[in-house]
Formats: structure tokens, sequence, C-alpha cells
């Protein structure tokens, strides 16, 4: 990949600056499949039978489902800027509580860091992305960090 | 399931019974359409090789909730994930043996829940860490 043809200086720009939210309807479907997917056979995120005597009282989506709500955002912004290559550096999830079918999750991103390092491979910059979920009663559902390391 | 655990059982210092899974490409589709991460390099093995890469990689996040199926096993129903965080330290190709592993690192007591903290880690089976991470869980108490 030819040297700056990562546009990473009107990236740093929009540090802390927060993009359109998005709005996702989550569907029973939508947790089979994160579960199939995974392959997790715990009843709780797809059996509604089991899961209605548990404590939850019906099924509820995998802890780590919510990292997928508006992860697009961030790869829209990466298609943006990067043809390069891109790998994930790490992930943190911070859970507050179940997402449910029928919600409806508000997932806003942000940048909050980028740096750069130069490498063998060139320039490689690491770039750290925040989602934050909210439900339709206005209650915190999760937030997400993402580092993302193109080069 | 499992039978539920407790946190009066859990002694810091022991492990958590691990996970095996074997990620196939087949199950590298089924993530992409879950998450919606259709980036090339999971499916287009000429794509991946020209970023310099043998093949199609694992998508780190799949593995990352590898992490979380780990922990949800082990904490049972009246547990619950607060905090997971994983770092994808070396790729993992499709076919490979993953093995999640965790130890428990410390328990405490704070505003009337019981925390287990976890240290986490995936192996190939060269033995390789590929992803290390962490895990705070609540368990229920006896108490």
């Amino acid at each position: 990949m030819a040297e700056g043809s990562l546009n990473i200086e009107d990236l740093k720009g929009k540090i802390g600056m927060e993009w359109e939210p998005g709005i996702y309807e989550i569907e029973k479907g939508m947790l089979r499949q994160f579960a199939q997917a995974i392959d997790d056979p715990n009843p709780l995120w797809q059996n509604e039978e089991y899961a209605r005597k548990s404590r939850y009282g019906g099924i509820i989506a995998t802890p780590t489902f919510v990292l997928t709500i508006g992860f697009e955002q961030i790869q829209q912004i990466l298609a943006s800027i990067s043809p390069g290559t891109i790998l994930h550096g790490d992930t943190a999830l911070e859970s507050y509580q179940p997402i449910r079918p029928g919600d409806m999750i508000t997932a806003t991103t942000k940048i909050t860091n980028i740096r750069e390092r130069q490498s063998e491979k060139g320039r490689t910059v690491f770039m750290t992305f925040e989602i934050t979920h909210i439900n339709q009663r206005q209650e915190l559902v999760a937030k997400c960090r993402q580092m993302i390391v193109s080069y | 399931m499992s039978e539920q655990i407790y946190y009066e059982d859990i002694a810091v210092g022991s492990e958590i019974t691990p996970l095996v899974k074997q990620p196939t490409t087949r199950q590298l589709v089924m993530w992409a359409g879950a998450s919606g991460d259709y980036y090339s390099i999971h499916y287009d093995k000429d794509f991946a090789q020209s970023k310099g890469l043998p093949g199609v990689i694992v998508h780190g996040q799949l593995v990352g909730c590898f992490l979380g199926q780990l922990m949800t096993d082990w904490m049972g129903e009246q547990g619950s994930l607060r905090k997971l965080t994983c770092g994808y330290k070396s790729v993992n190709f499709p076919g490979e043996t993953l093995i999640c592993k965790g130890k428990i690192n410390k328990s405490y007591i704070e505003d009337g829940e019981h925390y287990i903290e976890c240290n986490l880690w995936v192996e190939n089976t060269k033995g390789e860490k590929t992803v290390s991470g962490k895990a705070l869980v609540t368990l229920p108490s006896r108490g």
C-alpha cells in the first residue's frame, strides 16, 4: 500500500466526535443466528420454554451479541479511509443488562484514540472506537471498545 | 447445562473447564452473516494472500466470542458476564483446534455483589496463545 493513502489526518480531527447513531430492532432470529454462528448451544439464547423458567423469564441474547450491533459503523468509517490491510487489535465489552427480542437498541460510535507507529510494514495506525448501546427505555445496555490496526 | 456454581466454591488460582473449538470456513461464513463482518480476508483466499497472509483467517471477534461462551458455560444461568476483554495477538486459521482456557485471578465482594475476575486465553495445538483476555463475572452466593 502506498504511503499516505490512508487519510488518517482527517480522522484525527474527528476524535471525540459522535457519528449519526444507528437504531437496531432486535429480532429473535438474530439471536438464534448469532448463537449458531458461535456454535453455542446454551438454551438461554434459543429455547423459549427453557428460558421462560429461567431468572430472565425469556430468551436473552448471548452477552457478546452486542459486539455486532453497530459494528458496521466502524467498517464504514474504515472503508472510507483505508485501502490497506485491516486487522482487529482488541475488544473490550462492558455489559450492563441483557438484550432481549423486541428491544430497540441505539448504537452511537465515536473515535476515542488514534496513534501511529512505523514498522517494517510501513506506517501502522491503531484506531480505537467506542460504541455505546442504549435501549428503548434509555437504559445503558453496553459499552464496547474496539481497537483496529491498519497498515 | 452444568450445575450452578457459587461464589464460595471458587478458589483463586483454579482453572476453568476448557472449551474446545474448531472453526471451519463454513463457520466463518456463518459468523460473517451473523455479525455483518464481510471483510474478504475471512473468505477469499486470493484476497487474503494479496495481503501477505497464507490463507483466510478466522475473525478475531469470533474467537473473542468463544471466550464469552467459555465464561457463560462456566458461570451458569445465575452468573452474569460484566466485562470481557480480548487482545488478538496472532491470527488463527480455519481447521485449527482452538482451546479456550481461563484461570481465576481474583474474587471480591463489592456493593453486595460477588465478583470473580479471570484471566483468559486461547491456545492453538502448537501451544501458542493467539488471543488473551480477561473476564469479570458476578456469581450467586450461598450466604
